[in-house]
């Protein structure tokens, strides 16, 4: 058999066989067109189809009806106007309804987020732990947490004080609402967190060791600080997940003051019978999660350069 | 047994010291004994225990049977506060373990100011210290992915040698460096020999063996074949495994005609990753 044989080596050790297409006879014996070609003419036609997508839509869309449902101007101007009066304390201020639902979406994600983050890291922890117990309790806990709707665990956090009389969570309606969704969130954060734990070579625990460091303090200063690198792209998975997921709070029956961004939408919605202010509340949380993408981006990019070649 | 008797004695005894893993008995009864200031070199195939006897030394292996004795102090006793004693132990790995998300002076501050509890001011000053000593004073901002082989090494050393340490363990040191990269190692080794540092040194390169070693020691399945002065053992080895073992690392290239090769191979030094 004689297969055309380009590696040097076999060029140095073996007289070379002599290919049945070498040069032009490769030219020649070509039918039809070139791979070049070929290649030249489907790329043509992919962008052929792309342009005849666009005109058609941009064609047969009723623009004007668009318009009326998603982007009325009137709603518009109400939904960028409109007010909530908040009480802090005992001082009162009047606050942009659409501001006020921005900043109470980031203050339930981020808060929700720590609390999974911390939960999460221990229960990690954990699992990973030689001592049975904590790895059942951990085990358990993710697949409960996991399993269950986000809403329901909300729903049932938001009766608690119902069922209990004199119960409070903390700042309500945050606390029930970060507790809530960090508890859900810590148990996907867990899988996310041990897996980098895991990924840390053994090789690094042992020099903290050798340097004397006790176990926890290895793991705190050398593994932990390592894991959270390795998962900074999955780990902002999930707070932009939890960005999205904050909207589930409407279920709990907030005052005004505690609206975010979907309850809010809805509400003038309901009351102006047009879809734009929901439509408006959705482009909110591209502001939030556009953002947050270029800023872990960055960062990655940053330790990336500090990885240098690796 | 005296529990304590720092500063008289060997700095290092090992006295009957199994390890098995699982089935696999690695370490077959080692009984070792290095002075301070000595220069210990450990050679042997692949797979012949020498860096699990390493690693015995520092219990980064629990050994199955027998004691190890560091500076007086019986480090197989169950109550010894195992991570005091390894403040003191320096330990330099084949494959450097840095820690990646630290710089060079960072990596050496880290163990003085969490296990010694030095000011970073004091810790700071050890660490540019040793990495001038290891010829890196240009790279101490450097991260470890920024460094070459060599020179992660080096930093490596000069993190052991940032915590004081009494004796400085060496497992393949020089294994996992491009070939041109091992003279700057070796050679900041052979400086800290020649400062009276006591060293186990496990590896392969015979060159820095036979001339920095007071001893070198020659492993194999477990046991010690054969051990005495580096010019001895290499030199003039009395037992055949060790000249068999000598033969295919001083001369890898040898060609044996096929009836000689053996059924088990002994993997040469460059074969280690």
């Amino acid at each position: 058999m004689t297969q055309p044989d380009h590696s040097a080596a076999a060029a140095l050790t073996t007289p070379s066989p002599s290919s049945p297409l070498t040069g032009l006879d490769a030219v020649a014996a070509r039918k039809g067109m070139s791979p070049r070609q070929k290649t030249l003419v489907v790329r043509i036609v992919q962008y052929v189809v792309f342009v005849g997508v666009v005109l058609a839509v941009v064609f047969t869309a009723n623009w004007h009806q668009l318009g009326q449902v998603f982007a009325r101007s009137d709603v518009l101007r109400i939904t960028f106007t409109s007010t909530t009066d908040v009480t802090l304390g005992t001082s009162k201020h009047v606050i942009n309804g659409l501001l006020l639902a921005l900043c109470n979406t980031i203050v339930y994600s981020v808060g929700a987020f720590i609390i999974g983050l911390l939960l999460g890291t221990v229960l990690a922890l954990m699992k990973l732990s030689s001592v049975g117990p904590y790895r059942w309790v951990a085990t358990i806990y993710v697949e409960l947490f996991r399993g269950l709707p986000a809403l329901v665990v909300l729903l049932i956090f938001g009766m608690l004080p119902v069922a209990f009389p004199g119960l409070q969570f903390p700042l309500d309606p945050y606390g029930t609402v970060w507790l809530a969704l960090g508890m859900v969130y810590a148990a996907y954060m867990s899988e996310t967190i041990r897996a980098g734990i895991q990924a840390v070579p053994k090789g690094q625990i042992e020099a903290a060791r050798t340097l004397g460091m006790p176990a926890g303090m290895a793991t705190r200063r050398i593994v932990l600080p390592q894991a959270f690198r390795i998962i900074t792209p999955p780990l902002t998975n999930d707070l932009v997940s939890l960005v999205k997921d904050s909207s589930l709070v409407y279920i709990l029956g907030l005052t005004a003051q505690g609206f975010e961004l979907t309850k809010f939408g809805r509400n003038l919605q309901n009351a102006n019978a047009n879809l734009t202010p929901i439509a408006l509340a959705g482009l909110c949380y591209l502001v939030i999660t556009v953002p947050l993408g270029f800023l872990v981006r960055h960062m990655e990019n940053k330790s990336a350069t500090r990885a240098g070649a690796r | 047994m005296s529990e304590t008797t720092a500063g008289a004695g060997p700095m290092i005894r090992v006295d009957g010291l199994h390890k098995s893993f699982g089935e696999l008995e690695v370490l077959k009864g080692i009984d070792l004994a290095v002075d301070p200031g000595e220069v210990l070199c450990i050679i042997g195939p692949s797979g012949s225990g020498k860096s699990t006897l390493l690693r015995c030394i520092n219990l980064l292996e629990q050994p199955t049977e027998g004691d190890v004795w560091v500076h007086g102090i019986k480090l197989t006793d169950q109550d010894v506060d195992i991570d005091r004693v390894r403040a003191h132990m320096g330990m330099v790995f084949q494959s450097f373990n840095l820690f990646p998300h630290l710089n060079a002076t960072q990596n050496c501050m880290l163990g003085q100011t969490a296990v010694l509890g030095r000011s970073k001011a004091e810790a700071k000053r050890i660490a540019e210290h040793n990495l001038v000593k290891v010829g890196l004073f240009d790279r101490m901002d450097y991260f470890p992915a920024q460094l070459s082989g060599g020179q992660q090494q080096r930093v490596a050393i000069a993190r052991a040698l940032s915590m004081d340490p009494l004796l400085m363990l060496f497992d393949e040191p020089t294994s996992a460096l491009d070939p041109e990269l091992v003279g700057d190692v070796l050679s900041v080794m052979r400086q800290l020999a020649d400062d009276g540092m006591t060293m186990v040194v496990v590896t392969h390169e015979m060159a820095f063996a036979r001339d920095v070693a007071d001893r070198v020691i020659f492993m194999d399945e477990g046991v010690i074949v054969e051990q005495g002065p580096a010019a001895q053992v290499i030199g003039a080895p009395t037992q055949e495994r060790t000249q068999v073992f000598l033969q295919r690392v001083l001369d890898p290239t040898h060609v044996r005609e096929i009836g000689e090769l053996e059924p088990i191979d002994v993997a040469p030094a460059w074969t280690h990753a």
